[in-house]
């Protein structure tokens, strides 16, 4: 890993310990959740009723870190941080094995 | 501007995937042209990067939220082609591990942040800075391609969210996927990107360009020569 490769993990990995700031940052300002990623029951309290393909699709997929928290319902917020830091660890190694591998299947040369 | 499932339609979300694809397609074809061995550590990292900066959730105060992608700081740096592969990766994990985004909609997903963004963002810099590498005009060019792409990415989005009930309306006039048409989605897409997520993606965008701008053996793609260096 040469000089600048350092540089750059080790400010993802600080990022990565700040994460919980975009957890609380929203509920610190009464803000909810973003523009058309309602749960289907908030839809319903926005406009009476669950459209029936939202109703049908919206449970297609059970993802094993929903939310990026391992329990929702878990009330400690230190907790919750907890969770977050350890999703974005866990994503953040994914998205960079899977594009360093990737990568190397389809590059080549050495320019 | 992760689109859950259950919002699209069929006949939205399948003609996305395939453009999805297709887009892919041609950025394997580039990347393995143009990207070196050289830079494959950069590439995840960029991925990683633009997973933890989407987590970092901005409020509008008692509104909704939002947050940075970083495709447009990425193409700058490692071309659009690269960044079509990192931002996709990271949004497909996005979905399938954390819930972030449909499994039906990954094909629009990707097609509005990692292919569309990608591209406007470094067309964008490319326009404004021209030749010159002046420190203020690479500045106000990253600003703006980071600016520009987000809010492309967000009306994009407020656009496929409002054709739904145009396509798929049910015999009692309910909505059958996203309830809210055209005059609506676009306005609430645009109007918050435009005013806080787009300025916060410009910001982003500057910092971390003018960043490797300095960085005398990392050179940004943006300021290739396509003559001289293919």
């Amino acid at each position: 890993m040469n000089k600048l490769q350092k540089k750059i993990t080790i400010t993802l990995l600080i990022l990565t310990l700040l994460t919980p700031a975009g957890l609380f940052l929203p509920v610190f300002f009464n803000a909810g959740d973003a523009w058309g990623e309602w749960s289907a029951a908030t839809v319903k309290e926005f406009i009476g009723y669950v459209p029936e393909g939202l109703a049908r699709y919206s449970g297609t997929w059970k993802a094993p870190i929903d939310g990026y928290t391992i329990n929702s319902r878990d009330a400690s917020e230190v907790h919750q941080s907890g969770y977050y830091i350890i999703s974005g660890l866990i994503g953040a190694t994914m998205a960079m094995t899977a594009t360093i591998l990737f990568s190397k299947l389809i590059i080549r040369h050495e320019k | 501007m992760h689109i859950p499932d259950g919002y699209l339609s069929p006949q939205t979300y399948l003609p996305l995937w395939g453009v999805f694809i297709a887009a892919m397609a041609v950025a394997v074809k580039k990347v393995r042209q143009e990207v070196s061995v050289r830079n494959i550590p950069y590439l995840g990292m960029a991925a990683a990067f633009s997973f933890i900066i989407m987590m970092f959730n901005l409020p509008v105060p008692g509104g909704t939220t939002g947050h940075a992608v970083g495709s447009a700081v990425i193409a700058i740096i490692f071309g659009p082609y690269a960044a079509m592969i990192s931002v996709s990766v990271a949004l497909i994990i996005q979905a399938l591990i954390f819930g972030d985004g449909g499994i039906t909609a990954i094909g629009a997903n990707c097609f509005n942040m990692a292919v569309c963004m990608p591209f406007v963002g470094w067309l964008t810099f490319r326009l404004i800075c021209g030749k010159s590498r002046k420190p203020g005009r690479i500045s106000v060019a990253a600003f703006f391609a980071g600016y520009i792409s987000m809010v492309f990415a967000a009306i994009l989005t407020g656009f496929e969210f409002g054709i739904q009930p145009l396509i798929a309306t049910g015999v009692d006039g309910n909505a059958l996927y996203c309830p809210y048409d055209l005059k609506i989605a676009i306005p609430a897409m645009a109007i918050e990107h435009l005013l806080i997520f787009g300025i916060v993606e410009g910001l982003v965008t500057t910092f971390i360009v003018r960043f490797f701008a300095k960085q005398e053996n990392q050179p940004i793609y943006a300021f290739r020569n396509k003559n001289t260096d293919e």
